[in-house]
């Protein structure tokens, strides 16, 4: 019973497959967006699957201190209060937009019903889709909000999304990624979100769980593990570090708007939110080069102080730099073995980190 | 021109009885049956298949033969029956529907089968993290979605007990107003040479099941268009 905890997900499961094993175990939050991360065939959908007790694996499962599968309990998918998002929409064909979305809603108590119809409607803009009787008559990523609204419709406790925008094409990710990052903002659900899209995780995640053949290698708080270099994240093409920075200034002359943190200041594109927003802002690791003096005469803009924290090889030609811009703020830089030993750059150097892009994530 | 003799209208009203109830027993029978084919992994799962094939491949005169045997005052089942005060059940209308219901199996197991196997696991999975039960996830999924299987199980069923012969002569003989069904009866008419009586049967059957074949494909396309 000392594994129970309460305010956190906490499973531990082992499963057979024929060409797979799956052996994990993680704790999350209950608040916040948990990514389940790693490469294709790392075990994130098995992982989810066993967490919905949709694959019967041995092990056990905690919510907030419930028991949800143990040595002698298995409580059975539908008596779980979790909403889970496949990753094909699955709307039942035989029934319309309505019914399906009122598919969960009718199958729990009154009493249970926490979210409304209308405000997920609201939430989803699904106003005009709700009309529309047949769903094959939509498109993917309108499809795909709907599964979305029906699983939020049971008033789920616990919302598991297995790669919701994989099957969707870029325009259709862009369309649906506003709600999923409003949903994370004004929805009191925590999330497990399954990808093996690191601009996803960046955009929607404050929590990792790295999954590796079957194994959690890591798992922590989204910023600190983006910017582990002993894990293979900070060696992806497109590595980098995110930053949660508050709106400070808009300058409507030159359409910029300056984001403030702990570690300094950015300048970006001038975005809609009011100053005061809080924002997270990702500068991917090709997109920093590293100076030992104050550049002059550069265009870039962004130019922040930084303390080498620590330099790792990656591959014959490149290393991977983990900068400190403060206490909690990190950056990473890629450049080359050649520009390391020509700058004789060591752990514990000052040096002016120059960016030369940064992404707006929300 | 022959009309209906008493006899005959007798036997059209026998086959449709027949067909009826062996169409609804069997609905009963076939849907868990197929539905355990259509999931189970168990190693017998095949065996189990190919017994309810079997009588589409196998003379319906073997059929009848050891379903008269086990039935009959000697076998397993006629024993039980007439212990059970039941009496015996070859040459009743009891045992056509039995007969019946073995012979039209596979008909109406296996479009059941294939629709519940087209449907998938996903569907299901889907229901149940949206808190519907086993049954419920059967009845509001499942059900509906199997739709065009049952349809087409229904009509084969019907339609090929109504057409059967074999099984049904074998079990019920051919007592007039008691088991002698159409397509006996058409078989007695062309043995006393009433080719007008034959004819007039024979044809109703032709366009009977012309009728039902059309049917099945129009619905048929309907129906997957509507689910697709």
């Amino acid at each position: 019973m000392s594994e129970k905890h309460v305010s956190e997900i906490r499973a531990h499961f082992t499963l057979q497959l024929e060409s797979f094993a799956l052996d994990a175990t993680f704790s999350a939050p209950v608040v916040g967006v948990t990514a389940l991360f790693g490469p294709s065939g790392s075990g994130k959908t098995t992982l989810l699957r066993c967490i919905a007790g949709l694959e019967r694996a041995a092990g056990s499962l905690y919510m907030n201190g419930e028991v949800w599968q143990d040595d002698t309990i298995f409580m059975p998918t539908h008596r779980r209060p979790l909403g889970y998002v496949f990753q094909e929409a699955s709307l039942f064909p035989h029934l319309s937009v309505r019914a399906n979305l009122e598919y969960g809603f009718k199958r729990i108590p009154p009493s249970e019903r926490r979210v409304p119809l209308e405000q997920v409607v609201e939430w989803l803009g699904l106003e005009r889709l709700i009309e529309r009787g047949d769903p094959a008559k939509l498109s993917g990523g309108e499809r795909q909000r709907v599964a979305i609204g029906r699983a939020l419709l049971t008033s789920p406790r616990l919302l598991l999304m297995d790669e919701p925008l994989a099957a969707l094409d870029t325009n259709s990710k862009q369309d649906i990624l506003p709600y999923l990052e409003r949903l994370h903002r004004e929805l009191n659900i925590p999330v497990l979100y399954v990808s093996h899209a690191l601009d996803e995780v960046a955009r929607l995640a404050d929590h990792l769980v790295l999954l590796q053949q079957g194994r959690v290698i890591a798992s922590g708080a989204l910023g600190e593990t983006l910017a582990r270099l002993d894990l293979p994240t900070a060696h992806l093409d497109d590595a980098g570090a995110v930053i949660m920075a508050a709106v400070a200034q808009h300058d409507e002359a030159y359409h910029l708007t300056r984001l403030d943190f702990s570690g300094g200041s950015l300048w970006v594109g001038q975005v809609k939110q009011p100053p005061g927003s809080r924002v997270r802002a990702r500068v991917l690791a090709r997109d920093v080069s590293i100076a030992t003096v104050m550049p002059h005469g550069s265009s870039i803009t962004n130019i922040l102080n930084a303390r080498i924290a620590e330099i790792r090889d990656e591959g014959p030609d490149k290393v991977m730099v983990r900068l400190m811009l403060s206490e909690s703020h990190v950056l990473l830089s890629r450049i080359t073995r050649r520009s390391r030993d020509l700058l004789n750059l060591t752990v514990g150097m000052d040096v002016f980190a120059q960016i030369k892009s940064v992404a707006l994530m929300s | 021109m022959a009309t209906l003799d008493p006899a005959d209208l007798h036997a059209v009203w026998l086959t449709l009885k027949l067909a009826s109830v062996t169409t609804c027993l069997l609905l009963l029978i076939a849907t868990p049956l197929a539905w355990w084919l259509a999931h189970s992994r168990k190693w017998y799962k095949g065996p189990v298949a190919a017994v309810v094939a079997l009588p589409l491949v196998l003379p319906p005169t073997v059929l009848g033969f050891y379903l008269l045997l086990l039935m009959g005052p000697h076998g397993a089942v006629g024993e039980l029956t007439t212990a059970l005060g039941l009496g015996r059940l070859p040459f009743t209308f009891y045992g056509l529907v039995i007969g019946s219901v073995f012979f039209s199996m596979p008909f109406a197991v296996q479009p059941i089968q294939n629709a519940f196997e087209a449907i998938g696991r996903r569907p299901l999975e889907v229901a149940a993290t949206l808190r519907a039960g086993a049954w419920d996830r059967f009845v509001s999924v499942a059900l509906p979605l199997a739709r065009p299987g049952f349809l087409t199980a229904i009509i084969l069923a019907f339609a090929h007990t109504v057409g059967e012969f074999g099984v049904v002569l074998m079990l019920g003989g051919n007592i007039p107003g008691e088991t002698r069904v159409l397509s006996v009866a058409i078989y007695s008419h062309v043995e006393a040479m009433e080719y007008g009586a034959a004819h007039f049967l024979a044809g109703g059957m032709v366009l009977f099941s012309f009728v039902v074949l059309l049917g099945l494909y129009l619905a048929g396309g309907k129906l997957s268009k509507v689910t697709r």
